[in-house]
């Protein structure tokens, strides 16, 4: 057993799945130890923010005396006041009459398309047939864009209880700043949030955990029926053989994912919790270990070490726990890792058809690509939504497949390079 | 030419033992969960009716309609004889449509799209993986492994991902449907020009991440073939090695249709569900709308249709398989 362990360790494929594999499970562990935060708090009001920082609009403008602003510079002013159309008129302008080359002038930078105003524009130059309702436009034009260069302030006003007048309770040069780090409540979403307005990237370490649970349960089961009936048909043989095999392959050819929606929609909504879906998702899945294990005990059946037990007269029970477990170890492991792996998928296919855990206290991998799909985050662009699921499903998936290829190489020297 | 047809008959039989016995599930699944079908369905549909008396009226007429009180076999073979002649009942959801109507139309898209695409994937991931047996070299060691990471990327994750880059940011292709919305379906070159448009995303989804998988197979049973005995003496013969790669690749080849034939019905489950994220009418869009709109008939009439379909392509490939295999063909030729 330790050899066998060791050597899974020289295969460079297994130490390469098991490494992803392993990140992805210590950072499920050591993630809700640093952020505490519930995984499904909606802590953005409106949704599918960007990544990045976000800085709470009431301590913006806090109600306390200490009044602290994100007040815009006069370029950041420049850039979100000058309409189109007035940009599009200086442009006119500056071609027309201030003989600039239109190669110059950059209508998507305002500073220098006001820079480049300021010295060509003169108001008191008169241009020759020009007419004076056009003139005055350009004037006003240009006293929109002094005012707007010029760093007015801004009032905080109260409204009086009392009164329900407005009165002024500070007044902010245009020119004070808050640092960011004293701002005293920030939000970093890594990941953005979600259509819900929940931070995407603590949702997702609480739905890839509970996603790996899901498929662990569906694993195990799917293992357990696969590894007794593939026991029974392999080692009994004879009618239990081929009525087992029947079954089987019968339900290979059965799509397991057409019987599994069937079971979900048939199963209450109450009832369909997590554990309830990993459950399903085992009892449709075990054909694929039944066959493998089949095999393998079959080739078992005849060596002369269970032909020995048997003629000592051990039970069945023992003979099958001595002499053929142990060879076929090694075999249900690797049926097993591919199960965990098929069944984080099955979830996630199932509950994008809506007939996933019916649940809203816990996320699932499967769970948030449906909502992301519903709120159509796919259409929309906020690949943040569902790209780090995606991400993971594939790392999840690429690294247990790795670890059952480096462990296949292992076993079957044959398909070694 | 004896055993040729039992070879055949052997495998049409079986699959219809296996179609009988997915008809059966198909039926009994729903019907073994504890509770009255019948009352669920009404408290679905009369949720937001208030009169008692028409929630009663329909649910006798639901009763009648499913022959809830007859025992279960006589539902069965009541049930089977409308699914013969294809009638499949009224949709709930898309009220006066028929079922079949539905199906056959989105049925209809589902198979032009999938399969196309996963034979297209199967040989595309089959050249790959021969290549990288045979060349080894980059083919192996950079080309492979990415086809492999991306063959672990589900389904309409693939779809997701496509989207994103050419119809959201650079606006090439259709974001969604199977033609554009302004068309009614027609024989004219706008209309085919719109379908083949709309097809493309949807298409290279499913053939990507099919390519990995087969690849993968196809490269191990390249390498155990190559290393075969019949290999080494033929090379000792001296023929020429654009033959042997020729053998080697033909043998080769046969495990992997067994293998396609093993792993249709997940990779068409997967599909289904990639031709969500595109709106496209087939049967997976179809699925999605049975299960939002409770829409009971029309749920259980695509899972057998999805059955029958992976039935059906299944038989298909071991009918080619005995075609192609040498040693079915000799045990037919006794």
């Amino acid at each position: 057993m330790k050899n066998t362990i060791k050597q899974a360790f020289h295969s460079s494929k297994f130490v390469t799945g098991f490494v992803i594999f392993m990140f992805v499970l210590v950072t499920i562990f050591v993630y809700p130890l640093i952020v505490t935060r519930d995984p499904l708090e909606m802590v953005g009001q409106g949704n599918f923010f960007k990544p990045g920082t976000y800085v709470a609009v009431s301590d913006v403008v806090g109600t306390n005396s200490n009044y602290r602003l994100n007040v815009d510079t006069s370029a950041a002013k420049l850039e979100t006041g000058l309409s189109v159309e007035n940009r599009a008129m200086m442009a006119d302008w500056l071609e027309k009459y201030g003989e600039v080359p239109a190669s110059d002038i950059d209508v998507t930078d305002a500073e220098s398309l006001v820079a480049l105003w300021n010295e060509k524009y003169d108001p008191k130059t008169v241009i020759k047939g020009m007419t004076i309702a056009v003139r005055n436009q350009y004037m006003r034009l240009n006293n929109q864009i002094q005012h707007a260069l010029k760093d007015s302030g801004v009032i905080i006003a109260e409204k009086n209880e009392e009164t329900g007048e407005l009165e002024e309770a500070k007044s902010y040069d245009g020119r004070e700043f808050v640092n960011q780090g004293d701002l005293p409540n920030t939000q970093t979403f890594l990941l953005g949030t979600d259509n819900f307005g929940r931070d995407v990237l603590t949702e997702l370490v609480a739905a890839t955990k509970v996603s790996l649970g899901v498929g662990i349960i569906a694993g195990v089961i799917a293992t357990i029926i696969g590894l007794i009936l593939g026991l029974l048909a392999g080692y009994v043989g004879g009618f239990v053989d081929n009525l087992i095999t029947f079954i089987t392959n019968l339900f290979t050819v059965i799509p397991s994912f057409v019987l599994l929606i069937l079971i979900s929609y048939s199963v209450s909504e109450s009832a369909r919790g997590t554990t309830m879906v990993g459950i399903l998702i085992g009892i449709t899945a075990w054909p694929w270990t039944t066959r493998s294990v089949r095999s393998q005990v079959i080739s078992l059946r005849n060596r002369d070490h269970v032909n020995l037990s048997k003629l000592s007269g051990h039970s069945m029970m023992r003979i099958v726990f001595t002499d053929i477990l142990p060879y076929i170890a090694s075999y249900v492991v690797m049926a097993f890792i591919l199960q965990i792996s098929s069944g984080i998928l099955a979830e996630a296919q199932l509950s994008m058809l809506g007939l996933g855990p019916s649940t809203t206290t816990t996320a699932t991998l499967g769970l948030m690509m449906n909502w992301a799909t519903q709120y159509s985050a796919h259409t929309s662009g906020t690949w943040w939504a569902y790209f780090p699921v995606i991400l993971v499903i594939a790392l999840i998936s690429f690294s247990l497949n790795l670890m059952n290829t480096g462990l296949d190489q292992i076993f079957n020297p044959q398909l070694r390079d | 030419m004896k055993g040729f047809r039992k070879y055949y008959g052997q495998k049409i039989l079986w699959y219809l033992i296996t179609l009988v016995f997915a008809v059966v599930l198909n039926f009994v699944l729903p019907r073994l969960m504890p509770g009255d079908p019948v009352s669920a369905i009404v408290s679905n549909q009369a949720s937001g009716i208030t009169d008692a008396t028409a929630v009663e009226k329909m649910y006798q007429e639901y009763t009648e309609k499913f022959g809830i009180d007859k025992p279960l076999y006589q539902q069965f073979f009541a049930w089977i004889g409308n699914a013969v002649k294809g009638d499949f009942g009224v949709s709930f959801s898309q009220y006066p449509r028929t079922v079949s109507d539905i199906i056959s139309n989105s049925a209809m898209w589902t198979i032009c799209l999938q399969l196309p695409a996963i034979i297209v994937g199967w040989l595309l991931g089959n050249i790959l993986g021969a290549v990288a047996a045979y060349m080894k070299g980059l083919w192996d060691k950079a080309i492979l492994p990415v086809f492999l990471f991306v063959s672990n990327i589900p389904a309409f994750g693939m779809a997701t991902i496509l989207l994103f880059i050419f119809a959201i940011r650079m606006h090439v292709l259709p974001s969604s449907g199977a033609y554009g919305f302004d068309l009614i379906p027609s024989a004219s070159w706008t209309f085919v020009k719109s379908i083949l448009v709309h097809y493309q995303l949807p298409f290279w989804s499913i053939v990507l991440i099919t390519i990995g998988g087969q690849a993968v197979g196809m490269r191990s049973m390249s390498i155990y073939e190559l290393n075969a005995d019949y290999v080494k003496y033929s090379r000792f013969l001296g023929i020429k090695d654009g033959k042997i790669v020729k053998y080697v690749f033909r043998n080769a080849m046969l495990p992997q249709i067994t293998g396609l034939a093993l792993s249709l019905g997940t990779m068409m489950g997967g599909a289904l569900v990639a031709e969500i994220m595109f709106s496209y009418p087939g049967l997976g869009s179809t699925l999605l709308s049975a299960v939002t709109g409770r829409d009971y008939p029309l749920l259980s009439a695509c899972t057998l249709i999805i059955t029958i379909m992976v039935l059906v392509a299944n038989l298909l490939v071991e009918l080619v398989y005995g075609v192609i295999d040498p040693r079915v063909k000799a045990n037919q030729q006794d």
